[in-house]
């Protein structure tokens, strides 16, 4: 029988990915080095770091942000990693994803630290969205605890860049929510790269913003890297999964469409072709509680959330 | 058959079928997953066999 499989560009072997929006198919062995190369670009592309940058990488025990680590520590990067233990106790959730994350960082030779969200403040995440009555906007509250915290410990400990695994497919899927609602707060602050432009901020970086969200698992799956592969048992549901799905039958009708949608938003904003103007943005100022800035007067969202008794906006102190 | 992991549960599908009919077989996106054959990761076109141990991975992440 005349063998059909789909060949390896570079190299002629059977194909293990094809990527549609290329139009290039790799194998296992030539696919690692080519989804560094783009990783690399998109890290000059956008200069998000410098050889002598102390990085810290928000990682969750996931497929993107192992990936991300991993790629860094490829390219030469002093990357430290850095996982938030949420609490979940969901068929041993969080116990699972921390330790893929401490065996990844183990196994290469690299500094993870943990934050324990119950240890430092008390509650666990869930526990947390209980209280408040949230448990159906769990995604977006433990979105709010992760970016404080990721941010206060990066500052505190001198960290010169914080990373994070975000993908295209995440961007793009924000990216769809944000114009389809007209949030154009949001689409303001919507970039690979978001300045540290105020004392208190942590400069942060997205190197796997153009990469495919197929694209990454793709590389995990081949560099062994042994990732959580179960759904947080909070996100079912979750209005994220909801554009993602809608974007992926975009991208099969249309192969490419996804990185169109994104690339052509990010080319608008730095040719200026589209702006948005914050409206009625307030200036940043330390929070009264924990010093980190907050456009909120008094507390910020994050130091709000552990009063009984007081309100929290979704998307509050996107920073 | 060839036996068809996919998120904890079991399937079954004909030989000869390539992994793209499999995924669409279970009514999955192509998009939004990956196949691995006997641990190896392979692209669409691949025609699973008798025997082969096909896990289907979804890529998909949210929240």
């Amino acid at each position: 029988m005349r063998d059909s499989r789909m060949k390896c560009r570079k190299c002629g072997r059977p194909a293990a990915i094809n990527m549609r929006r290329h139009k290039l198919a790799l194998c296992e062995e030539c696919y690692p080095a080519w989804f560094r190369g783009q990783v690399e670009r998109t890290i000059r592309q956008f200069q998000m770091l410098a050889p002598d940058d102390r990085v810290l990488v928000a990682v969750s025990g996931g497929k993107d942000s192992l990936s991300v680590w991993d790629v860094l520590l490829r390219l030469g990067y002093q990357a430290e990693g850095m996982y938030i233990d949420l609490g979940i106790p969901d068929g041993g959730y969080s116990t699972e994803s921390k330790m893929r994350a401490l065996r990844f960082a183990e196994g290469r030779g690299a500094t993870c630290h943990v934050v324990s969200v119950r240890d430092t403040y008390g509650l666990s995440v869930p526990e947390l969205a209980a209280r408040r009555g949230r448990m159906t906007k769990a995604c977006s509250l433990c979105g709010l605890v992760k970016r404080h915290i990721m941010n206060g410990f990066a500052w505190e400990r001198r960290f010169s860049v914080l990373v994070t695994g975000h993908n295209l497919d995440d961007e793009a899927a924000v990216l769809m929510q944000n114009t389809l609602t007209w949030q154009t707060g949001y689409l303001a602050r919507q970039f690979p790269v978001l300045p540290a432009d105020e004392e208190g901020l942590t400069r942060k970086v997205k190197p796997l913003c153009l990469m495919y969200e197929r694209e990454v698992a793709a590389y995990a799956l081949v560099s062994g890297i042994d990732y959580i592969q179960d759904e947080c048992p909070h996100a079912v549901g979750a209005r994220t999964l909801f554009y993602k799905e809608i974007l992926n039958q975009l991208e099969h009708r249309s192969p490419g469409a996804k990185a169109y949608f994104f690339a052509q938003f990010l080319r608008a904003k730095e040719s200026g072709s589209i702006q948005f103007v914050e409206e009625g943005a307030a200036s940043l100022h330390p929070c009264e509680r924990c010093g980190q800035p907050t456009t909120a007067p008094g507390l910020c969202a994050f130091c709000r959330l552990w009063q009984a008794d007081t309100e929290t906006h979704e998307g509050e102190d996107e920073t | 058959m060839v036996v068809v992991r996919y998120r904890g549960k079991q399937y079954e599908v004909k030989a000869g079928m390539t992994a793209r009919d499999a995924i669409l077989k279970l009514g999955l996106d192509p998009e939004a997953v990956l196949v691995l054959r006997n641990g190896k990761l392979v692209d669409d076109s691949a025609i699973l066999q008798d025997g082969d141990e096909v896990t289907i991975v979804a890529v998909v992440s949210g929240g």
